[in-house]
């Protein structure tokens, strides 16, 4: 069975940089950027988006909603 | 594939554009945001009134959008009483802290759940006064360090620290208590479930109905967010278990033998 794709778009100014959505990330996706936003935070960033699944595990558990996820069904 | 078709998952619009005024990685943004989304999944969010404390979460109601009232320290169950007896089809929720709940409110959180009033309480018990510096709470581990116990709590001096939920889920009053986290995925569902489940007894008026969150505080604590994580998982968890206490108004665990457990010691 094919597996879905996902992709993940992190609101910048919004991430706080505290990294629990790498460690709960089941797939390795997720990296911290080594630019910082306004308010001087590493932010999320997809490092190997090929592996995103779409599974939604980085965006439950981010204390400040920064993440919204799409996924699309393999055809 | 950033497409509005194939969104899975996005920020509840309940919670407001505000920015937090939480430490990165604290657990109450996402209390906050299951809360509002448990509100939005049932639709209620005209008929939600909230009540914050004071603590860390004094701003919560800049962060969700729902009728909201201030308590003075420790008065929410109080003023949600109150509500919730002049609306009774309101659904009235107490969003309370450790140094709230369980130290200066300790009365009106034991009488709100001795008289059963038809309210959801909202525990987060990260076992320090996080806004204040620190400080030692009733919650704090035994032998564990905090601003006011710099050589760790000492239960000889300070007395062992205080397990309310086991506490109140022996009185009549309460329906529904349980306890769960939010630092991990998995955690985060199943605490959703619980409030939504709290929700759905206070709209059938079987009772009150109190989750405990256990949440990390790594500006107090000193750590990184997922270092306090890891610690609140080796050190809270033997003290603190998670699951359920009361279910459907009947105990589902050996609450005195809980009660009685003496703190490990943490260093």
């Amino acid at each position: 069975m094919a597996k879905a794709k996902g992709a993940i778009v992190v609101d910048v100014e919004r991430c706080k940089g505290c990294e629990v959505c790498v460690v709960n990330c089941p797939t390795d996706v997720i990296g911290m950027t080594e630019q910082v936003n306004t308010k001087g935070y590493h932010y999320a960033y997809m490092k190997y988006p090929e592996n995103c699944t779409g599974c939604t595990n980085c965006a439950v558990v981010c204390p400040d909603g920064a993440i919204t996820v799409y996924r699309v069904k393999p055809q | 594939m950033i497409k509005e078709e194939n969104l899975v998952y996005r920020r509840t619009p309940l919670m407001t554009d505000a920015t937090l005024s939480y430490c990165p990685g604290c657990g109450h943004g996402t209390v906050h945001r299951l809360i509002m989304e448990v509100v939005e999944e049932m639709g209620i969010q005209q008929d939600t009134i909230g009540i914050s404390p004071v603590g860390c979460a004094v701003l919560a109601y800049d962060f969700m959008d729902v009728d909201f009232s201030e308590a003075a320290h420790g008065r929410a169950p109080a003023v949600a009483t109150g509500i919730k007896r002049l609306w009774p089809d309101k659904f009235v929720f107490t969003y309370q802290g450790d140094g709230d709940l369980a130290a200066i409110g300790t009365a009106e959180t034991i009488h709100a759940c001795n008289r059963g009033e038809n309210i959801c309480i909202f525990f987060i018990n990260n076992g320090i006064y996080g806004m204040t510096g620190g400080q030692m709470a009733p919650t704090t581990l035994e032998g564990m360090k905090s601003s006011t116990t710099p050589y760790g709590r000492d239960a000889m001096k300070m007395g062992p620290p205080f397990k309310i939920t086991e506490l109140i889920a022996q009185l009549p009053g309460t329906h529904y208590v349980t306890r769960h986290a939010v630092h991990k995925a998995g955690l985060v569902r199943k605490a959703k479930k619980a409030i939504r489940k709290a929700f759905e007894i206070q709209q059938e008026k079987k009772g009150l109905a109190f989750i405990e969150f256990l949440s990390n505080c790594n500006s107090g604590w000193k750590m990184t967010p997922n270092d306090s994580n890891q610690w609140l998982e080796e050190h809270m968890y033997p003290f603190y278990p998670l699951g359920d206490i009361k279910v459907d108004g009947k105990l589902v665990k050996d609450v005195c033998k809980d009660l009685m457990q003496k703190s490990p010691v943490t260093t």
